[in-house]
């Protein structure tokens, strides 16, 4: 087990190396520079000149590229050209924004996403089987621009009962030590704020878990329904087992490996950022760091960000990989 | 009956350690259904305590002060007037930093600011400045004639030690690089400044008087070096505070500020990406005033009795460039064919929803030097066909029209613009293929002039003339790769007169010159200037005081909220 860990874990660096020199690729290779686009209107030949020259964009690509390779072996991410700051602390003032939501909506699609597929499954063709499912399609399909904004409407303007968007309200000061608002209002004890957060968490989250859940209870209703039909369970029932033990034990626990793989594409998805909901709801998550980053052509900014997000998503993969053992034990990994 | 009786206790023995594993799974998922339901219902408490709490607080404002909360779509990109660009970043080093000449507050006046007067020597090359006393910046060094030469020499010259923490954009692009034209800034006195340039530079007092040269305290740029644009320390108003990237930048009055004392206590900038989203929160009462409005929303706007809409007098212009240097459009009679057909006043009635003027100078009306004597080319679909004849296409040609991919002031909706352009030009046999790219892209290839007929703008810096006619029109701004004249317009007489403008310090002579270059150009029709969109502030009722200023960044030094 643990070399197959530390086996995966070195597998990382070409992973990470292919990853970086396609990030590099890909932002060098659409037309537009820095420059043009800090410039904008305004560009002048000697101004465009002058902002290459000392921007480095005159060097040819290998060069610049074994620059950017050589400065993140010795940890160094670069400064953001836009804005002149670290790209790490970018990241890190950034980060945590995505992960508390991306928490909160990931807690929010599995359980009601589990809770409902297992219903339907239990109760095939029954009413809660068919609107649950009606309603998983419809959560798939629906445009996050458009049910974000029905929710801001709905409950922040209509109702009153939740704020607009943002992570604070601007009269609510928290001390930041994490940077994720809700552990660092219980770190500090400071109730009023931990009450704030959670507040500005409710739609914004509610809004993102709706794809994942939807995904997780389809998941979990098909992969139920297969295991439900195998003889082992017919055993369970038959040695006078509750039908709640059959179901979660023996049914739910079997059908989980799939659904877990799909929680975990998931996780890893939305830790990359969501770009609509982030901008609906004035989250200032890594996805729209990262869309303003390409549009701007800010290079270390979408290197790094990439290079980060890349390194999340296969550790995540990673930790699946590794829960599958528990869920499964004739898993071996040698 | 005894018989059975007796089997009992074995059938009980052999099955007990099922009859064992079943009560013990039963126990554990007991105990597991407890733990959910209680925590359901700890859910269901902090649900109910939370919606309890609901409101209160939300809006309380600061104990003993009032905060004016402002929301626009972007965040700064840094709080260093020197090295920015964007109205995000001057929206807020505007209240931090001052000038040493100043706009008046609603139109492109100048009048005194951190200095109180100036004098210009005979041949145009020195000007004198003397300052205001008495100054300080936020923290609590002296603003003096040391401190001006301080900042210029940060500015212009490239070896200088606090030359970092970016580029210096504006000011090689006002003052043509580094040095530029300013060759020398010497302190006179404690209060006096002299600037030696290397040419009489006319809009020199009105560069002075840009956003981007406010005058920074010394002593913290030498503090902070590459990291100032995140500790900004000017003479303003209002004291830099906190910034939280993408959220929210704080100020607070700065109570030893010389002049009177604002009535907030603070501002908050918040960021608010979505338009909709963020007239919501306005609505909701969660911010106080707030830029960027979907001209969707205008009408519903204009009818709340809680809200009050204020337009920005307009410093820009939408405009669809015609490279020039192409086939068919190398011909002025094509050119001016193209502007007959397009019905400008149906575009601002159905896109800014109508919130602009036609255009007929490629120069705003608000800035002084316009024509106005200047007759537009008439909306005339049969004159155009005429001219397309005239040319020698009765039958019109096929060419692409090139859409902003991003909104702008001066383009609202580029993408329904350029549809409704394309069917303006297809009434005269002028088919177009529309064409877009992103935003870097756009610009990339408009500078190397891969265009044909390309939709652009531009807003003004300083409120001066040459700052539209020579950056969108002079032929020395149509090198290939780098064209700020994206019409690729090369007429040497206009070009001429511009030049000539350049030099001249009389503001009647120079005015008299652009009104010439304007009736050039309008004959030889390289663009087709298409509107002066003026941009909504948005506000709640109570706000007073509020001005929105032509160059598109307003102080809140006079700002007030009624309660």
């Amino acid at each position: 087990m643990t070399n197959y860990i530390i086996k995966r874990l070195l597998l990382l660096i070409p992973v990470l190396l292919g990853v970086s020199f396609l990030a590099f690729i890909l932002i060098h290779l659409i037309p537009g520079d820095p420059a043009q686009v800090m410039l904008g209107e305004r560009a002048t030949p000697q101004a465009l000149a002058q902002l290459r020259q000392s921007l480095g964009l005159n060097d040819p690509l290998y060069v610049q590229y074994l620059r950017f390779l050589g400065h993140i072996l010795q940890g160094n991410f670069g400064r953001s050209i836009m804005t002149q700051n670290p790209v790490l602390d970018d990241l890190a003032s950034h980060f945590p924004a995505t992960l508390e939501l991306t928490i909160a909506a990931m807690f929010i699609a599995v359980v009601f996403g589990i809770s409902a597929g297992t219903i339907a499954a239990v109760k095939q063709y029954s009413i809660f089987d068919n609107v649950s499912m009606v309603g998983a399609l419809v959560g798939v399909s629906m445009p996050i621009f458009w049910l974000g904004l029905l929710l801001i409407w709905i409950f922040a303007q209509v109702l009153g009962w939740l704020p607009p968007s943002s992570r604070l309200s601007v009269a609510t000061s928290l001390h930041s030590i994490t940077n994720l608002n809700v552990l660092d209002a219980l770190l500090t004890g400071n109730f009023p704020a931990l009450v704030d957060a959670l507040k500005h968490l409710v739609l914004p989250s509610l809004a993102l878990a709706t794809i994942p859940l939807s995904i997780i209870a389809r998941m979990t209703r098909s992969s139920m329904l297969e295991v439900m039909n195998q003889d082992y369970i017919r055993t369970a029932r038959a040695k006078g087992l509750t039908e709640n033990v059959v179901i979660f034990k023996h049914a739910l626990k079997n059908a989980f490996l799939p659904v877990l793989t799909v929680m975990g594409l998931q996780f890893g998805t939305l830790l990359g950022g969501a770009v609509m909901t982030e901008t609906i709801f004035s989250w200032p998550g890594i996805g729209r760091m990262l869309y303003i980053a390409i549009m701007a052509r800010d290079f270390p900014v979408v290197q790094g960000g990439i290079l980060f997000i890349a390194l999340l998503f296969v550790l995540i993969n990673l930790l699946v990989d590794i829960l599958y053992k528990f869920f499964d034990p004739k898993i071996r990994y040698n | 009956m005894t018989g059975t009786a007796i089997w009992w206790p074995a059938i009980w023995y052999i099955s007990r350690p099922l009859q064992i594993k079943k009560k013990k799974e039963e126990e554990k998922y007991m105990r597991k259904y407890k733990a959910v339901a209680l925590l359901a219902a700890l859910v269901l408490v902090l649900g109910v305590v939370l919606s309890g709490c609901g409101g209160q607080g939300q809006q309380a404002a600061k104990e003993g002060g009032k905060t004016f909360v402002f929301a626009r779509s972007g965040d700064a990109v840094g709080l260093d007037p020197a090295n920015v660009t964007d109205g995000e970043s001057l929206y807020v080093t505007h209240q931090i930093f001052e000038t040493l000449l100043n706009y008046k507050p609603a139109d492109t006046e100048l009048v005194p600011g951190l200095a109180t007067s100036w004098e210009n020597s005979k041949d145009g090359k020195e000007w004198t400045l003397t300052l205001r006393k008495g100054v300080k910046f936020q923290d609590g060094t002296p603003f003096n004639a040391q401190a001006v030469k301080f900042n210029f020499d940060r500015w212009r010259l490239q070896n200088n030690p606090y030359h970092v923490g970016g580029n210096f954009e504006y000011y090689t692009s006002m003052f043509g690089g580094f040095p530029g034209v300013i060759k020398d800034v010497q302190v006179v006195n404690d209060n006096t400044v002299k600037f030696i340039l290397t040419r009489p530079l006319a809009p020199f007092l009105a560069d002075l008087a840009m956003p981007t040269f406010g005058i920074a305290s010394p002593a913290a740029v030498q503090k902070y070096g590459k990291d100032f644009f995140k500790n900004p320390v000017g003479t303003g108003p209002f004291t830099f505070v906190s910034w939280e990237k993408d959220q929210k930048i704080i100020l607070k009055r700065n109570d030893s500020y010389w002049g009177p004392k604002p009535a907030l206590s603070e501002i908050v900038f918040r960021t608010i990406p979505d338009n909709s989203a963020r007239l919501m929160e306005l609505k909701s009462g969660t911010i106080d005033a707030m830029i960027g409005l979907n001209p969707d929303d205008y009408k519903t706007v204009k009818n709340d009795p809680n809200l009050q809409v204020l337009l920005r007098p307009s410093m820009n212009l939408g405009y669809l460039a015609i490279n020039d240097q192409k086939k068919p459009f190398n011909d002025p009679k094509v050119r001016q064919a193209i502007a007959c057909a397009i019905d400008k006043k149906a575009l601002i009635d159905a896109f800014y929803a109508g919130l602009g003027k036609p255009a007929k100078n490629p120069l705003p009306p608000s800035i002084w030097g316009y024509n106005d004597k200047i007759q537009d080319y008439p909306y005339d679909p049969a004159k155009a066909k005429e001219l397309l004849a005239e040319a020698g296409f009765p039958n019109g040609f096929t060419t692409t029209l090139w859409a902003m991919p991003v909104a702008r002031p001066y383009m609202p909706q580029p993408k329904e613009i350029a549809q409704a352009i394309q069917t303006d030009l297809a009434k005269v046999g002028i088919k177009t293929n529309i064409v877009t790219y992103d935003w870097a892209t756009y610009i990339a290839k408009g500078e190397n002039g891969e265009h044909d007929l390309y939709l652009f703008g531009w807003t003004g810096d300083n409120g001066d003339p040459d700052n539209f006619l020579y950056v969108l029109l002079g032929k020395d701004n149509t090198v290939k790769g780098a064209a700020s004249n994206v019409c690729f317009y090369q007429n040497e007489e206009v070009n001429n007169l511009l030049k000539q403008a350049q030099s001249v310090s009389d503001q009647s002579k120079r005015a008299a010159l652009y009104e010439q270059a304007q009736e050039i150009i309008h004959q030889d029709e390289p663009m087709v200037p298409l509107v002066h969109s003026m941009e909504v502030v948005v506000a709640k009722k109570s706000v007073k005081n509020l001005i929105p200023h032509p160059t598109g960044t307003e102080s809140f030094a006079n700002v007030d909220i009624q309660q």
